[in-house]
């Protein structure tokens, strides 16, 4: 019963955390600029605003393309309820294999490309197309982190590697630290960030995800950029709860011990995103063929963290 | 059991002869398919029965061939698995091929052939003894050789049958030479001898070199694939399924008999070998099939991919049970077969699938394709499960072998030896990157012949295609998702395979759950296909009611946005080859890939011309050099042509006393 | 927290490795050196913990030497050549940069391989550091052989020494003499190719090696 309230209160509270997470990334990017910025608040109402506007879809649109956003935001909601973000005890816990995390987030991209693909012009089509080229090196990297902190925490179960993070003498090893670089630089290039892709640009040529929902509109861009953000605050939470895993509520823990886990895990994602900002600030976009230098170094590095694993003490 | 498979097959034998009566006739057409899939349901449903209730293996012994010797049949698990994948497919093809088959230009050249091509499938996969699998073996060959040549006046074909010749021979050869070497220390040529005598190891590991090469040219694996992308895409489509989907399969099949069953004993670096090349084959096929521009010949280059998982697969099973890990091995095993048994039922259906755009518009070349999920709803829905099966997506039947894979290949850092702990982290790299470069081929196979506008007249002309076809094609999809919900459906028959040829079942009977899939040796893991499927269904219908409450319902239909041009031309959308362009880019040294662009100067009017072209490596760094060094030996040794009477007669002089020499020196 | 003392060594040591990928990774001679720097600086703090851990005071010295020469003098010294010779323009590389990170890879793993079996005996914590500061020789190894600017060869040359001395420092007892010779040695190499700039540089206008190849009559 708690599990399910307590699965409850996670999907409402990522819901609503999510556009609040971006709105803070947006405002310290700002001020870090000398700007003073919109009010952290102000993705709740571009999406309010996007839900009350009519939805102009293309004529050739097939029914792939409006089926997309609603699946695309489903898979994220899922994914960012399954992160064990405050406590370890959620209902759908068994269903959070890090492995079939990657494999949901995959299909959502699946989707999106494909939504990219279906009215026939160009942006979608290079949106799509530079998306998955991303998506394609990003993924493997993914996995290899994956691996580093399965045979770490034996297990690829994400409540389990959350309990074995906390509770275990990990200390620290030259491989996980090699594995959070990697998941970080995953992370930017799956969530579209600088030096990647840039999350702000409008202009056609240098975006790649913009580009792919560019024909999207009204309710469904609504769902398209809360998708985006839920995506940020998986990530987020994704890293602190295998590298920060401190404060998580253990299932059956009192309340008490759940709302410092709540606080802890607000402190995480305001962390994460002053460093995501100061991260953007500070370095530039690269060009769309040197990404693939970047998540090749990503995907190195993982393998580099399973080898030195080997011969790391302990294992 | 095995007896009532034999009695099908004599129908089945006779129906090719029996339909050059009036091959031409529609109702030769309907019987031989029509009878075909009747035989074949028949057969893969014995089979699926030997495998469930574990029926113990049957052998039986025929007067057929060669006088002195009976020919043998057996059916264990392993047969029986395989016979279940094999005449699945099979009668999935029939069904399909009653409707396609009417489109046939020249039907005489494919229905007598095709019942004889299942015919030898089934044979082979029965046979027990070395002279009737060799012999069945080169009929499926000679079968589907022919079968390809039904299309011989497109012009690639002749080349790609030559070639297919030319290779299956070599195979065949191959095979023989490790049979030889097997029956020559068990001193018999029936499998039950091989099977009990104990090979020394040098022999052993010469039987496994050979055995290897040869069901590996069949396979597909890198660099002895050449011939693959130009053949399977060759044939009519349906035939194409089967030789992608079915065949294939039973070169897998050869490969686990001999390498599992006959030699038994694998040392633990094979194991590592066949990793090592099912990675790279693994990696090299889907890159092939993402910059490759013809529909068909994507869909074999991703067959040659996903062989390079299952031989990967089972290269961790031997290194495992090398090792004296059991259970690990069964799950790699299990994860092997149970990838073939899913590659068998995709692949099928996107070949039939490829063959109905064929059938619609006439075209295989994605760059005259597009637009046709509004023109072919029922194709396009089917095409869409089968492409997201492929790309290895939850909750669909191609994600839990993934799963089942990764979670053996995980358990890589227990193998004692350094060589094979490193080799599993590679191969994860490998596997994961072969899984997410296949999801940008088929999210570009999927989306440029069926989203965005049509690219040709026939395209923009499309229909759907006839029901029998898409019935195939529906029924194909919706196994796709109830081997992905329910994945019991495909390792509960293997429970007993896992044990009689590796040992251990991944899911033992005491760990069998319809709801999660929970491998004891992955340790605790566990994945819930239906569990996924019902839980993102809630959501997306939890988001569905939330916009339908919250939003706008205003619907409003415009043109695109195309940069301020009124009418978007078709041309001026993203086509297939510049959706490959960033792989190609990033991987240019492995696709061979060269793009020229003729830009005329300021002022001058003729066009500009951009090409992007690319070439299957395979030729440049295997095949070219050996056909270059057979070219120089022949030149070399053609001066022997030109000797003396003297030089001659001291060659042979020469060659004599060598040979007595020899002589001299081993007694 | 004795283990703390290791891993935080290791991970200093693991630090240095990555700024080696680093080094593979750049395109701009500024970012090179500006890497380099970074590497000496790691080393600096890599040498100071292991003499804080160890007890040997003497490793401070060796952390002063390389902060004050190789994160400090060199790169200063490096940036006013590169801006006195206005070589800004990007690396010139023998070999694409994905295929030498994947190289570079395989030579840690070489490494591994090979720093393993020796070390059986000994404990985990010894062959760690070993296999890190083979692995940085090795890449060093590897950036003077993949980058065909001078500049580059010598800060492949030193990096390639930033790995000795890790070596060095990881191992208690290492006399502080051996230090300071390679330091210096070290310095007279910078001397000896700081010269070796200019002289190609007045004869040949480049500091592209290829060219002198061409003069030895190497290459057409």
């Amino acid at each position: 019963m708690t599990a399910l309230a307590l699965q409850l209160l996670q999907m409402v509270l990522v819901l609503a955390a999510a556009p609040l997470l971006t709105g803070v990334v947006r405002k310290v990017k700002a001020r870090l600029v000398g700007r003073r910025g919109p009010s952290p608040l102000q993705p709740y109402r571009d999406l309010l605003r996007l839900l009350r506007k009519e939805a102009v879809v293309a004529e050739n649109a097939s029914w792939l393309f409006r089926v997309a956003p609603y699946l695309v935001f489903a898979a994220l909601w899922l994914a960012a309820s399954l992160v064990p973000t405050f406590t370890t005890g959620l209902l759908l816990q068994p269903t959070a294999d890090l492995i079939a995390l990657v494999a949901l987030l995959a299909s959502a991209r699946f989707m999106t490309a494909l939504a990219g693909l279906d009215i026939g012009t160009s942006f979608g089509g290079i949106g799509s197309s530079r998306d998955m080229m991303i998506a394609s090196l990003a993924e493997p990297a993914m996995l290899l982190v994956i691996f580093t902190v399965s045979i770490v925490a034996g297990s690829t179960a994400l409540a389990s590697v959350a309990d074995y993070m906390r509770e275990a003498e990990v200390g620290l090893r030259v491989s996980l630290a090699m594995a959070l670089v990697a998941l970080i630089m995953v992370a930017l290039a799956e969530n579209a960030r600088i030096p990647v892709d840039n999350p702000a640009t409008h202009l056609e040529l240098t975006m790649v995800h913009e580009a792919m929902v560019l024909e999207y509109s009204g309710r469904h861009l609504a769902l398209i950029e809360a998708a985006a953000m839920l995506k940020l605050l998986f990530y987020i939470s994704l890293i602190a709860c295998i590298f920060a895993p401190w404060g998580l509520a253990a299932p059956g823990e009192g309340a008490a011990v759940a709302a410092f886990a709540l606080t802890a895990w607000s402190a995480k994602l305001l962390l994460g995103a002053i460093a995501l900002a100061v991260l953007e600030t500070s370095i530039a976009k690269m060009r769309v063929f040197r990404v693939s230098e970047f998540l090749g170094g990503a995907l190195l590095l993982g393998l580099l963290a399973v080898i030195f694993l080997y011969v790391s003490r302990g294992i | 059991m095995l007896a009532s498979i034999l009695i099908a097959l004599v129908p089945l034998l006779a129906l090719g002869p029996a339909s050059l009566v009036a091959p031409r006739a529609p109702a030769a057409r309907i019987a031989v398919y029509g009878g075909t899939a009747i035989l074949a349901g028949a057969i893969g449903l014995i089979a699926a029965a030997h495998l469930v209730t574990g029926s113990a293996p049957e052998a039986a012994g025929l007067p057929l061939g060669l006088p002195w010797l009976t020919a043998r049949f057996r059916l264990d698990a392993l047969s029986a698995f395989f016979l279940m994948i094999a005449n699945g497919g099979a009668a999935a093809a029939s069904i399909y091929g009653i409707g396609y088959g009417k489109h046939e230009a020249e039907p005489e050249r494919v229905i007598p052939a095709f019942p004889l091509f299942l015919a030898a499938i089934d044979l082979t996969l029965l046979a027990d003894d070395a002279f009737s699998f060799l012999l069945s073996w080169e009929t499926m060959s000679v079968t589907s050789w022919a079968l390809v040549l039904a299309t011989h006046r497109e012009p690639d074909t002749l080349r790609a049958a030559q070639l297919y010749l030319v290779m299956a021979s070599g195979g065949t050869l191959l095979l023989l030479m490790a049979f030889g070497v097997l029956a020559q220390l068990a001193g018999a040529y029936d499998f039950e001898s091989i099977r009990s005598a104990t090979p020394a190891p040098a022999a052993a590991v010469l039987a496994l070199v050979l055995a290897f090469l040869g069901t590996g040219s069949k396979a597909g694996l890198v660099p002895l694939h050449a011939w693959l992308p130009l053949a399977h895409p060759a044939a009519p489509s349906h035939v194409s399924a089967l030789m992608s989907g079915v065949m294939t399969k039973v070169a897998l099949y050869a490969m686990v008999r001999i390498t599992f069953d006959l030699v038994g004993s694998v040392p633990w670096w094979w194991g590592g070998v066949m990793m090592a090349v099912g990675g790279i084959t693994a990696v090299v096929g889907v890159l092939f099939a993402i910059v490759e521009q013809d529909l068909k010949r994507l869909l074999a280059y991703s067959t040659v991919e996903n062989i390079g998982i299952v031989v990967t697969a089972l290269g961790l099973a031997a290194a495992f049970r090398d090792n004296g890990m059991p259970e690990i091995a069964g799950l790699a095993f299990a994860a092997a077969l149970l990838h073939a048994l899913n590659h068998a039922v995709f692949k099928s259906l996107l070949f039939l699938g490829a063959g109905a755009i064929a059938t619609a518009t006439g075209a295989r070349d994605l760059g005259r394709l597009g637009g046709l999920i509004g023109r072919m709803p029922q194709t396009a829905f089917a095409m869409l499960v089968g492409a997201g099966a492929i790309a290895a997506l939850p909750p669909l039947n191609g994600f839990v072998s993934e799963w089942l894979l990764f979670q053996a290949v995980l358990k890589g850092p227990l193998l004692p030896q350094w060589e094979l702990k490193i080799a599993a982290a590679v191969i994860a790299a490998l596997l994961a990157l072969a899984a997410a470069l296949a999801a940008t081929c088929f999210v570009r196979a999927f989306g440029i012949a069926f989203l965005g506008r049509p690219r040709s007249p026939e395209a923009a002309a499309a229909s759907e295609v006839e029901p029998s076809m898409r019935w195939t094609l529906l029924v194909l999809a919706g196994l796709c998702l109830a081997l992905g919900i329910l994945p019991m459906l495909g390792l509960m028959p293997m429970t007993r395979l896992g044990e009689a040829v590796i040992g251990a079942a991944a899911v033992p009977p005491e760990a069998r759950s319809w709801i999660w899939l929970t491998p004891p040796a992955a340790g605790g893991n566990s994945y819930g296909g239906i569990v996924v499927l019902i839980v993102i269904t809630v959501f997306a219908v939890m988001t569905r009611i939330g916009i339908h409450s919250l939003a706008s319902h205003r619907l409003r239909r415009a043109k695109p946005w195309a940069c301020g041009f009124d009418a978007p031309v078709h041309a001026a959308q993203y086509s297939a080859s510049s959706f490959a362009q960033p792989v190609r880019r990033v991987f240019a040294g492995l696709v061979r890939a060269e793009e020229r662009v003729d830009m005329p100067e300021p002022g001058d009017l003729r066009p500009a011309h951009f090409a992007a072209s690319w070439r299957d490596a395979s030729w440049d760094f295997f095949y070219n050099p050996i056909g270059a060094a057979v070219g120089w030996l022949s030149l070399t040794l053609n001066q022997l042509q030109f000797l003396t009477i003297r030089k001659y007669l001291s060659l042979m002089f020469a060659a004599l006393v060598g040979l007595l020499f020899l002589v001299a020196v081993t007694q | 927290m004795k283990d703390l003392y290791f891993d935080t060594a290791h991970m200093l040591g693991a630090a240095v490795l990555l700024l080696s990928f680093a080094l593979l990774f750049q395109r701009r001679l500024s970012g090179v050196i500006n890497t380099f720097a970074a590497q000496a600086v790691v080393l600096a703090m890599a040498a100071a913990w292991q003499g804080f851990v160890q007890g040997a005071p003497h490793l401070y010295i060796t952390a002063l030497v390389a902060l004050v020469f190789k994160a400090v003098a060199i790169p200063v010294a490096l940036h006013r050549i590169v801006r006195l010779l206005m070589i800004h323009r990007t690396v010139e590389t023998a070999l694409s940069i994905g295929l030498t990170m994947v190289v570079g890879v395989a030579l840690v793993t070489l490494a591994i391989l090979l720093v393993l079996p020796v070390t059986s005996d000994s404990a985990a914590l010894t062959r760690e550091n070993l296999a890190l500061a083979l692995s940085v020789v090795l890449l060093g190894l590897l950036t003077m052989i993949t980058r065909r600017n001078a500049v580059t060869q010598v800060i492949g040359f030193m990096s390639l020494e930033n790995g000795l001395i890790l070596a060095a420092v990881g191992v208690s007892g290492m006399p502080l003499v051996v230090e300071m010779s390679v330091a210096f040695a070290v310095m007279v190499a910078f001397i000896i190719f700081g010269i070796f700039f200019f002289q190609i540089r007045e004869r040949f206008d480049t500091l592209d090696l290829h060219y002198l190849e061409s003069f030895r009559g190497e290459r057409s």
